[in-house]
C-alpha cells in the first residue's frame, strides 16, 4: 500500500475476524444483533489518557449539532469505489452501506466483521469459493428508490476498472472468477458476468471466486460493495455526487475545499442496527494547515482530525505536558512499521555480515526519538508489527542502543574490519526520516561505517530513486528509509508487497531489499495454507528469515497521539482502522 | 548650511576634508581619493559598526572549527542525553547551559551554537562567490555594451532583459532535483556540487542588475575628455576599456557588490529553507529555520539562526550604505 505524507492509509481486515470466519466451518453465525450502538452497550469510560482504547468515552444518544471535521490535505476520493485511505473507509460509512463492516466498538470487538447492508455474514460453500449474501429489506437510496442486489453487483464491477478508478485496492480484480472477455462495465457492458457475481433475485448476491478464501467477509466490508445505481453512475465524476444509502447524504461538494452532509430522509433506523446517526449535519474542511488544525481541535473549535494519524510534532510536547489535555488523548498502536531497507546489490552489502553490522551498530533508541519518541512508536525488532497474527518477539538484535563491539565483530567477519562507506536515501520533505537518517549516520560512524545522506522528494521517491533498482545500483545506494502500513491486519496484508522478490518491477517498488528464494517459497506456502494458525505461523517465520538475512533495519512500530474532540460523544479507537470510529460520534451541544 | 563654526560630522561630510583639516593648524597635505573616502567612512559610526560586524562574521566563518572547539561541540554530534523523550524538546525548555550557549536542537540534541557558527560558512561562502561571479560577468557585459554601443549594446541589453525575466526560483528548485539523477556521472558530488550549483544559480542570474548600472556609467564615461585623449593618442578598445574606463568604475562596483552580498545571503537562506541546498546534516541557516518551523513551540530553535541571518544582512546593508556615501558623496541620500 502506498503511503502519503501525514495520512495513514491503513485499512480494513482483522486477524480476529479472519480467524472467526475461517474456523467457523460450514456454519454461518448471524451477527446482526451483535453490532451494538456505540453508547448503549459498550462499557463507558472516564475521559482519561488512553481511555478510548478499550472503552467508549462520553457515551451518549443525544441527537443534534453539526460535526465539524477537518484534514490538512485532501484524500483520494469520496467515491466508495475509488478510495484507499483508512480515514476514508472509516468515514464513508456515514453516507453509504457496504455489505458488511467492522463492529463500531472499542478494543478487540472492533476487529469483528458485522453485517450492514447484508442481513448476515456470508454463507460459503465448502471450498470457500462461493459466498452468498442476502440484503436487508427496505433499504433505500437518498431519492427513495429501493436498493437491489444488482446495484451491489454493479458497484463491485465498476470499480474493477483501474484506469478510471485508480485508487482503490485490487482484491476483487484478483479473486473474482471474471470472464475473459470482460474489460470494464463501461467498455463491455453487455458481457455476462454471472460466473463472477450472480443476482438470482433483488435481495440475493452470490460471489464466485477463482480460489478459495475463508476471509471473504473482509472483502465484503470493502467500500466497493456500497451499492451504486447504474443510472446515476457518471464514472470518475460520480465523486461529485455519491448517492447515499447511509443516514447522511451530500449537501454541498466543493472539491478540494469542503464537503457538507445533511440527514438522508430515506434512511430508516429500522433497517440499520449499527448506526446511531446522532449529529444533524457534518462539515468537513479540507486543506487546513496542520498545526492550525491541532490548535483548533485542542481548543474545541474542531471536533475531529479526520486524518486520524495524530497531532503534529509541535503539539506532542503540549499534549504530553498538560494533564487536562493528556486526559483527552489516546495513543493507539498502528499496523505500520518504519524501517530501513538494506540494499544488497552492491558490495560490501551483498555480504550478510556487513548488513548485520548496520543493524547491530544502529542506535534504535535514537531512531525512535527521530520518529517522535516512545509516544510515536515502540522500538521494533522485526519487520512485522505485533498486532499481526503470527508475530513473535525475535530478539535477534537485542541491544537497542547499538552494540559497537558486536558490529565491529560483524565487520571483521565480512572482511571490512575498518568499516566502509555507503549512501542512505530518505524523503527530503519528511523531517522525521531525515532525523532518522542523521541519527543512523551518527551511530554508524562509531563503528567505522560512513554514511552519506541523500534526500529526494516523496512524490518521486519510489518511482525514480529508492524504488528503482537501476538507480540504486548505479548510484551505489546502500540503505533506504522506508515505511509500510497494512492493507489488511494479517501477514498477507502486511508482508506480501514488501518481502516477495517476485513483486519487484522496473520502478515504483516498495520491496527494496528482500530478495530471497527461501522467503519466496515460504510466501507460496502461506498462500496455499488454509488453516489460519498455521498460515500465521508461516508469516512469523518469514519475519524471522527477513531479520536473519538482515535485509531490513526495523526502526519503530508506529503509534499515533490522537486527541478527542472537546464536545464529542461516543469516542473510541476502532482497531480495524486504528483511529477514532467515525460512525456513531455525537455532539454534546 | 548652518554657521561655519558649527563643525559637526554632517558638516564635514559636505565640506572638502583637506580644507577642514587644514583649519586645524596641521601642515597641508595632498590626499588621494581613497584616503578621503576612508576618512569619510571612519566618521560614519553606523557604517563602521556594520563593517566591524562584517569582519567579525567573516572571522567567525573562517575560524569556525576553532571557535566550536573552544565553545561548543562538533556541529553534527548528537546529544540525546539533553533531550526529554516525551516532549522531544531539550530538557528544561531550551537546553541553554554554559556548555551549550544557544541550547540544543529538539530530537537529536545537536549544539545550536556550533550549527549557527558552521552555518555562517555556507551562507557567506555562497554569498561572496555568487556576488563575485555576478560582478565579474555584470562588469564585463556592462562595460562592453556601454562602450561599443550599437548592435552589441542591443544584444546584451536584450539578454539582460531575458535574464531578469527568468523564473529563477523555479529553475533552482528543478535544477537541483534533476541534477541528482546524473550526480554519479559528474566530477564533483555531494555538498561541493551543491555549493557550486548554488553559486552558479545565484551568481549567474543576478549579473544584469550590476550590468545595467555599469553600462549606464560607461555610456557617460566614454564621452569624457580623457577617453577622447586616449583615443586620439591611438589607444585601442581593450586598453581604453580596462585601463581608462574600468578604474573609474571601481566605486560603483564596490558599492553594488557590498549591497548584493546581503541579498544573496537572503536568497541562499530562502533556497536552503526550501530544501535546495547542501545535504543534511550539514548546517545552513535557512535549513535550520525550515526544521524549526515544525517545532514552533520551542522558539529558541528558530531564534538563533534567524538572528544570524538578520544580523548578517543588516551589517552588510549598513556597511554598504556607508561605503556608498563615502565613495560617492554627491549621491543623494
Amino acid at each position: 500500500m502506498k503511503m502519503r505524507s501525514a495520512l495513514v492509509v491503513s485499512a480494513a481486515g482483522a486477524v480476529l475476524a479472519l480467524g472467526l470466519s475461517a474456523c467457523g466451518g460450514g456454519t454461518t453465525t448471524n451477527n446482526s444483533g451483535g453490532g451494538g450502538g456505540g453508547g448503549s452497550e459498550a462499557p463507558a469510560a472516564q475521559p482519561t489518557y488512553n481511555a478510548g482504547l478499550e472503552a467508549v468515552v462520553n457515551p451518549s444518544t443525544k441527537k443534534g449539532g453539526t460535526m465539524h471535521m477537518a484534514i490538512s490535505e485532501d484524500w483520494d476520493s469520496v467515491d466508495p469505489g475509488d478510495t484507499y485511505y483508512g480515514l476514508s473507509w472509516n468515514l464513508l460509512r456515514i453516507y453509504c452501506r457496504p455489505l458488511t463492516t467492522y463492529n463500531p466498538a472499542p478494543g478487540n470487538k472492533g476487529n469483528e466483521v458485522v453485517p450492514d447492508l447484508a442481513q448476515s455474514l456470508g454463507e460459503h460453500s465448502a471450498d470457500f469459493k462461493t459466498w452468498t449474501y442476502k440484503l436487508r429489506p427496505g433499504v433505500k437510496y437518498e431519492d427513495g428508490t429501493a436498493v437491489t442486489s444488482k446495484d451491489v453487483k454493479y458497484a463491485v464491477l465498476r470499480q474493477l476498472d483501474k484506469t478510471t478508478f485508480v485508487n482503490g485496492p485490487t482484491y476483487f480484480n484478483d479473486w473474482l472468477d471474471l470472464p475473459k472477455d470482460f474489460k470494464t462495465v463501461y467498455k463491455t457492458p453487455d458481457v455476462n458476468t454471472d460466473q463472477a457475481i450472480e443476482t438470482p433475485d433483488d435481495s440475493t448476491i452470490i460471489f464466485h471466486l477463482n480460489k478459495g478464501y475463508g476471509g471473504f467477509d473482509n472483502f465484503a466490508a470493502l467500500p466497493a460493495t456500497c451499492p451504486v445505481p447504474q443510472a446515476k453512475d457518471t464514472g470518475i465524476k460520480y465523486r461529485e455526487h455519491v448517492v447515499a444509502t447511509g443516514p447522511y447524504m451530500f449537501d454541498k461538494v466543493q472539491t478540494g475545499k469542503q464537503y457538507t452532509l445533511k440527514r438522508n430522509p430515506n434512511w430508516d433506523k429500522a433497517t440499520d442496527p449499527i448506526r446511531l446517526a446522532l449529529p444533524d449535519a457534518y462539515q468537513i474542511d479540507l486543506g487546513v494547515e496542520a498545526n492550525d488544525l491541532d490548535n483548533r481541535l485542542i481548543a474545541g473549535d474542531l471536533d475531529v482530525d479526520l486524518a486520524g494519524s495524530g497531532v503534529q510534532t509541535a503539539q506532542i510536547a503540549t499534549v504530553q505536558g498538560d494533564p487536562n489535555l493528556k486526559a483527552r488523548a489516546d495513543n493507539p498502536t498502528v499496523a505500520r512499521t518504519w524501517y530501513m531497507s538494506i540494499l544488497n546489490d552492491n558490495p560490501p552489502l551483498d555480504n550478510v555480515d556487513c548488513r548485520k553490522a548496520i543493524i547491530d551498530g544502529a542506535d534504535r533508541v535514537g531512531l525512535q526519538t527521530a520518529y517522535g519518541g516512545p509516544v510515536a512508536g515502540d522500538i521494533a525488532d522485526g519487520l512485522m508489527p505485533p498486532m499481526i497474527g503470527g508475530w513473535k518477539k525475535l530478539g535477534l538484535y537485542p541491544t537497542a542502543t547499538g552494540d559497537i563491539e558486536k558490529a565491529k565483530a560483524d565487520l571483521q567477519k565480512c572482511g571490512q574490519p575498518n568499516g566502509f562507506e555507503t549512501i542512505i536515501t530518505f524523503r527530503s520533505d519528511r523531517p522525521k526520516e531525515q532525523a532518522a537518517a542523521e541519527s543512523l549516520q551518527q551511530s554508524l560512524a562509531k563503528v567505522g561505517i560512513k554514511l552519506t545522506l541523500k534526500g529526494f522528494p516523496t512524490s518521486e521517491y519510489f518511482s525514480s530513486y529508492a524504488g528503482k533498482p537501476a538507480y540504486t545500483k548505479a548510484n551505489k545506494i546502500g540503505i533506504a528509509t522506508n515505511g509500510w502500513g497494512a492493507d489488511w491486519s494479517d501477514g498477507f496484508g502486511f508482508m506480501s508487497q514488501i518481502v516477495d522478490s517476485r513483486v519487484i518491477r522496473e520502478a515504483g517498488n516498495y520491496n527494496l531489499s528482500v530478495k530471497s528464494p527461501e522467503i519466496d517459497g515460504l510466501i507460496d506456502q502461506a498462500f496455499a495454507e488454509s488453516d489460519t494458525a498455521k498460515r500465521d505461523a508461516i508469516w512469523g517465520q518469514i519475519d524471522q528469515k527477513v531479520m536473519e538475512g538482515a535485509y531490513v533495519l526495523p526502526e519503530v512500530w508506529s503509534k499515533g497521539l490522537l486527541v478527542r474532540g472537546k464536545d464529542v460523544t461516543n469516542t473510541f479507537i476502532n482497531n480495524a482502522y486504528q483511529m477514532y470510529d467515525y460512525l456513531n460520534m455525537g455532539k454534546t451541544s | 548650511m548652518t554657521a561655519p563654526l558649527d563643525v559637526s560630522g554632517e558638516e564635514l561630510r559636505a565640506t572638502p576634508e583637506a580644507v577642514a583639516e587644514a583649519a586645524g593648524g596641521k601642515a597641508i597635505q595632498g590626499r588621494s581619493l581613497g584616503q578621503i573616502a576612508w576618512m569619510r567612512l571612519r566618521r560614519d559610526k553606523v557604517a563602521m559598526t556594520g563593517g566591524i560586524v562584517v569582519i567579525f562574521l567573516i572571522l567567525v566563518a573562517i575560524f569556525a572549527p576553532l571557535i566550536v572547539d573552544w565553545f561548543g561541540h562538533p556541529p553534527n554530534e548528537f546529544h540525546q542525553e539533553m533531550i526529554d523523550t516525551n516532549t522531544l524538546g531539550p530538557k528544561g525548555g531550551t537546553g541553554i547551559t554554559k556548555d551549550f550557549l544557544f541550547g540544543v536542537e529538539p530530537v537529536n540534541g545537536r549544539d545550536l551554537f556550533s550549527r549557527v557558527v558552521y552555518g555562517s560558512r555556507i551562507s557567506l561562502l555562497i554569498a561572496f562567490l555568487a556576488t563575485l561571479l555576478s560582478v565579474v560577468i555584470g562588469t564585463v557585459m556592462g562595460i562592453v555594451a556601454g562602450y561599443f554601443g550599437g548592435w552589441v549594446d542591443a544584444v546584451i541589453s536584450r539578454l539582460m532583459d531575458i535574464f531578469l525575466a527568468f523564473p529563477l526560483l523555479v529553475f533552482a528548485l528543478s535544477l537541483v532535483g534533476v541534477l541528482a539523477q546524473f550526480e554519479t556521472n559528474l566530477a564533483v558530488q555531494g555538498d561541493t556540487l551543491r555549493i557550486l550549483l548554488l553559486i552558479f544559480v545565484i551568481g549567474f542570474f543576478n549579473w544584469p542588475y550590476i550590468g545595467r548600472i555599469i553600462r549606464g556609467q560607461t555610456l557617460s564615461l566614454r564621452e569624457r575628455e580623457f577617453v577622447d585623449a586616449a583615443r586620439s593618442l591611438g589607444a585601442r578598445g581593450p586598453y581604453i576599456l580596462f585601463r581608462e574606463i574600468l578604474p573609474n568604475l571601481i566605486a560603483p562596483i564596490l558599492i553594488y557588490a557590498t549591497l548584493l552580498i546581503p541579498s544573496n545571503v537572503l536568497f541562499e537562506a530562502a533556497l536552503s529553507f526550501l530544501g535546495v541546498s547542501v545535504q543534511p546534516p550539514t548546517a545552513t541557516w535557512g535549513g535550520m529555520l525550515a526544521a524549526a518551523v515544525k517545532f514552533y513551540t520551542m522558539p529558541h530553535f528558530m531564534f538563533f539562526p534567524g538572528m544570524a541571518i538578520f544580523i548578517t544582512v543588516l551589517a552588510f546593508n549598513l556597511f554598504g550604505d556607508g561605503l556608498r556615501d563615502a565613495l560617492d558623496p554627491k549621491s543623494s541620500r
